[in-house]
């Protein structure tokens, strides 16, 4: 097979023509609701690409979701869908708030502290939905969604609590400690002109995709939790521990789901809001997982474009285009993600003729 | 005593206002399922399902015209689904996830074009779905009361009992019920009976879209006047728990969101009398009971064991 005939048939040009035919059905869209495709379009790449200052936005936003789609992808190689990410988002981003607002310590100590409650906090949300699986047999889709929904009000019963809530009106907790911010340094910023949120979290979730290539690609555990994603059965027969797997996966999985929500709130957010709805941190985050195969390198570069357009959708309200024309263009994209084997399947059966 | 009557028909009042939307989702989560397709866009369609209702029914001012609309407008969807799953052996979950962000993306995408913002026009209560025996009882003693709160509900509340009887029905009392509940436990044997897998699949998939659509439209048309962003956000995936909670047969499905509909009724009588307890602790309730029920009563659920597997026809 040539290079080219390669690049064809490989899982990363079947991406790159289904984020070409999302954009195109966006544009059909906002054709169709009579806004000016290339004044929208244009707005939404100037955005990006601006500066200095707009490209470490997209990096900002990117940050969650590449921890996110990290975090789904690992558990979709043993064969679970982590639905539940956002619950693990949520409860990750709480613990952090929590003992960000109310330890008192130094940045060295409290930052690793409050990723490390994060961590933690995801992990025994994820685990408790694998114990649910393994021990009583529990759908881990329904206990998952179930979980959110928990997470989701037990956030905001905490964010209510008096210790932890605004002095103010804002329906919000106070704001976690400056010292416990991951900001990049004052002279950083300004001398790079980056924006005000720029933070180390981007380098956290270049560490935690080299993590999980090297843990699923290079080690044992990686391979049985391949094995069982594969066939469960087979896995079993071999002399793997298919439940132990599970809930190895689905502790990884939380962890940096609740990492994830760690990064978001001491990077950006600094405080949890009293939400009316969920946020749908999570659903994002299996976007990113699925443009980017579930495969960590291909992960890292889909929860970057995520976030890239995620911040220049948010921009287009400025000239009165519609920003949930990024939510048609990832549908869509991810659409013909789903069905763009079809294209390959056709290829073989003519060679085969 | 008159007290507790009271209480207790808002609490029914407040069920009956909440379960529709999800019961409806759930039928079609479970004509889905059952043969055989996983659809995670219940979510999706009951958005559009949503979106569409509330615009049609503010302009032609017919709420049945526009419950029925919002129908359609989820079974276009399910019609996407469909193809992408059941022809083209897609992915279903990451087919159905797809459709969760198309659908409230092209919704709201809409309701700024038509309406110049993100929610719609409040529907006037001419153009709500009908309240059924309004003023057949009046108010005065507690009984009467009681039955007012429990009678005069909206058309869409009696329409959604009789359609999991329907539905319950077709499951089990016809040919099609049969085939499509073979298809989702063992398609090639199906096919080699000479059933149509794919025709029966793509069926029972827009079937689905349509009452997940009609879910939408209860929402924007009954339990409120409007659609906004967030008038749906989570009730589809409720409603898929529900099915997998009810063992994926309509009847147990219908248990299910009786169960959550009486706990969102629960909330908002014990969240008006008592602020003492944290309105955010009790709406955790249906959550957290429905994990206890599963460990204590209910156990490991019998998926169909076709689900999820794309079936594709070897030539």
């Amino acid at each position: 097979m040539s290079k080219v005939e390669k690049f064809l048939q490989s899982a990363f040009f079947r991406t790159l023509i289904s984020i070409v035919v999302g954009f195109a059905v966006g544009a059909v869209f906002l054709a169709a609701v009579q806004i000016d495709v290339g004044a929208a379009y244009g707005k939404l790449f100037t955005s990006i690409f601006a500066n200095a200052k707009s490209l470490s936005y997209s990096v900002v936003y990117a940050t969650p979701l590449i921890i996110l789609g990290l975090s789904v992808a690992f558990s979709f190689r043993t064969g679970v869908f982590n639905i539940g990410a956002e619950g693990q988002f949520v409860v990750g981003s709480m613990a952090a708030c929590v003992v960000g607002i109310l330890v008192p310590a130094p940045a060295i100590v409290l930052v690793p502290l409050c990723v490390l409650a994060s961590a933690v906090a995801g992990a025994v949300w994820g685990m408790i939905v694998g114990i649910l699986k393994v021990k009583w047999g529990i759908n881990e889709v329904l206990s998952m969604i179930m979980f959110n929904w928990i997470a989701f009000y037990l956030s905001n019963y905490i964010a209510g609590l008096p210790a932890i809530k605004s002095d103010g009106n804002a329906e919000a907790t106070k704001n976690v400690q400056e010292a416990a911010m991951i900001l990049l340094p004052k002279s950083v910023i300004s001398k790079l002109g980056l924006c005000n949120s720029a933070n180390w979290g981007i380098f956290v979730a270049i560490l935690l995709s080299i993590f999980c290539y090297v843990v699923i690609e290079k080690t044992t555990l990686g391979f049985s939790l391949k094995a069982v994603g594969s066939n469960r059965d087979a896995a079993e027969y071999a002399g793997i521990n298919v439940n132990r797997a599970v809930l190895t996966a689905l502790g990884i999985s939380g962890a940096m789901g609740g990492i994830a929500g760690a990064m978001n709130l001491l990077g950006m957010g600094q405080r949890i809001s009293i939400f009316t709805a969920q946020e749908s941190y999570g659903f994002q985050g299996i976007i990113a997982a699925l443009i980017g195969n579930s495969n960590p390198l291909g992960v890292f570069f889909g929860g970057l474009f995520y976030g890239a357009i995620k911040y220049g959708g948010s921009r287009l309200n400025l000239i009165g285009a519609p920003s949930e024309v990024v939510n048609v263009i990832m549908g869509t994209v991810v659409f013909f993600i789903a069905i763009s084997h079809i294209f390959k399947f056709r290829k073989r059966k003519k060679e085969g003729k | 005593m008159d007290a507790l009557i009271n209480n207790l028909g808002i609490i029914i009042y407040a069920s009956l206002l909440y379960t529709p939307p999800l019961l409806f989702a759930a039928m079609g989560s479970c004509f889905s399922e059952v043969s055989g397709v996983v659809n995670i866009g219940i979510e999706g369609m009951m958005t559009i399902g949503a979106f569409t209702g509330a615009t049609v029914g503010y302009y032609t001012a017919n709420p049945w015209f526009g419950f029925l609309c919002g129908g359609l407008a989820g079974a276009l969807f399910g019609v996407l689904h469909a193809i992408a799953c059941v022809n083209l052996g897609a992915d279903q979950t990451i087919s159905g996830t797809a459709i969760n962000f198309l659908a409230p993306g092209v919704a709201v995408m809409m309701a700024k074009a038509i309406f110049n913002s993100s929610d719609t026009v409040p529907l006037d209560p001419s153009s709500k779905i009908p309240l059924l025996f309004n003023g057949v009882f009046s108010s005065g003693s507690a009984v009467s009361n009681f039955l007012k709160n429990v009678f005069s509900t909206y058309a869409t509340t009696y329409l959604v009992f009789i359609c999991v009887v329907v539905v319950w029905f077709i499951f089990y009392k016809t040919r099609f019920g049969l085939r499509m509940r073979a298809c989702g436990e063992h398609p090639r044997a199906c096919d080699t009976l000479g059933i149509n897998v794919i025709r029966t699949r793509f069926v029972c998939v827009c079937i689905s879209g349509f009452l997940a659509g009609l879910g939408g439209a209860c929402v924007t048309m009954a339990t409120t006047n409007q659609f906004r962003p967030i008038s749906i956000v989570g009730q589809g995936f409720i409603a898929i728990a529900a099915v997998i909670f009810g063992k994926f047969r309509p009847q147990g499905a219908m248990i299910a969101c009786l169960l959550f509909g009486m706990c969102s009724g629960l909330r908002i009588v014990i969240g008006t009398s008592n602020a003492a307890i944290s309105a955010q602790l009790i709406s955790m309730i249906p959550y957290v009971v429905t994990v206890i029920v599963l460990i204590l009563f209910v156990g490991k659920s019998h998926t169909p064991a076709a689900n999820g597997k794309p079936y594709i026809k070897t030539k």
